[in-house]
């Protein structure tokens, strides 16, 4: 093999490993929403002052997923 | 296959606008849209309280919903003081939403799914915010980087993880509102890609099975809908959270 095709296979490779990153990501939105419905069932009228909040975690967490998916950008394309 | 790629990024390639003055200038299509959402900003406000009618009229009523919901972000977030900072945190938010939702219009640009943007953004608020800091507390907003309730040996640790988690914030704040607009438009060119190369490699079974990605990208609108609304609302209270750093010192 050329080492033009060893980089792109490498290239390939390592944008699809960056991409692991995004399970934890999985688990942090899982865990926020799976604690906002327990919470909500214990409280129900706290519902949209914790909601507010869930969304800033939600939106927060879901940054953290978008650093992975940078990463696999900036080695496929950069 | 057929011999085409999907050019997830192209969107994103700045072209000059208005002419040869606009060449001239390098006035591209990134500042027509932050003109835009600036001059639709001004013109919706300037409207919708012209009339200042006691029973608001539709326009009105948007136009007081948003200011009172960015009032009572930042009274809620920094306290009294922040009255202060509300115009501030007022022109961030409505500048980035704009900038997001005029973004998901065909043919508009998305000023804010550049890092040059949101990073001249981003740090804007933190020099600003960290010399409101400064000024409230002078020299002794320093003590901001030493945690309370530690003991002394722990301290060599904790005050450069302390200093390293600030400088971090910038950087932080910049790449999550762009690398939000960017994976979402990106993910609309993905699968409108998948439907060309569909239709090209299996003739018109192809094109009959691109109605998946077609209703993928349907669903993809309202995602990034709420997205651009949430990714406006994360900055302006991040803003808000390190100016009441800056304030209040805890």
């Amino acid at each position: 093999m050329d080492p033009q095709s060893v980089a792109t296979l490498a290239k390939d490779i390592g944008g699809g490993l960056a991409t692991i990153g995004v399970a934890g990501a999985g688990v942090g939105i899982g865990n926020l929403f799976g604690a906002f419905v327990s919470a909500v069932g214990r409280n129900p009228a706290a519902r949209d002052t914790m909601f507010r909040d869930v969304l800033l975690g939600f939106a927060l967490t879901e940054a953290v997923a978008l650093y992975a998916l940078v990463i696999a950008l900036v080695i496929l394309f950069a | 296959m057929a011999g085409q790629s999907i050019d997830a990024l192209g969107q994103f390639r700045l072209t000059t606008g208005l002419g040869p003055l606009g060449r001239a200038v390098d006035f591209t299509n990134s500042n027509e849209a932050m003109l835009a959402s600036a001059a639709i900003i001004v013109i919706l406000f300037a409207v919708g309280i012209s009339r200042g009618a006691l029973v608001p009229g539709r326009l009105q009523a948007l136009v007081e919903l948003v200011y009172e919901f960015v009032r009572a972000m930042c009274v809620d977030t920094i306290g009294e003081e922040g009255l202060r900072f509300f115009p501030l945190v007022f022109t961030l938010f409505s500048f980035i939403l704009l900038g997001n939702l005029l973004g998901l219009f065909p043919y508009f640009f998305a000023f804010t799914s550049h890092i040059s943007v949101t990073l001249t953004l981003a740090l804007f608020v933190f020099i600003f915010s960290t010399g409101v800091g400064f000024y409230t507390h002078g020299l002794g907003f320093l003590r901001f980087f030493v945690p309370s309730g530690v003991p002394v040996w722990l301290l060599p640790l904790l005050v450069p993880i302390e200093i390293i988690s600030y400088l971090a914030r910038p950087v932080s704040l910049s790449v999550r509102l762009f690398a939000n607009m960017t994976a979402g438009h990106v993910m609309w060119e993905v699968f409108a890609g998948f439907m060309l190369l569909l239709t090209a490699s299996f003739g018109i079974l192809g094109a009959f099975a691109s109605v998946v990605p077609l209703g993928l990208n349907v669903a993809l609108v309202a995602l990034e809908l709420l997205v651009a609304v949430l990714q406006a609302y994360v900055f302006a209270i991040l803003t808000c959270l390190y100016l009441h750093d800056a304030v209040h010192m805890h």
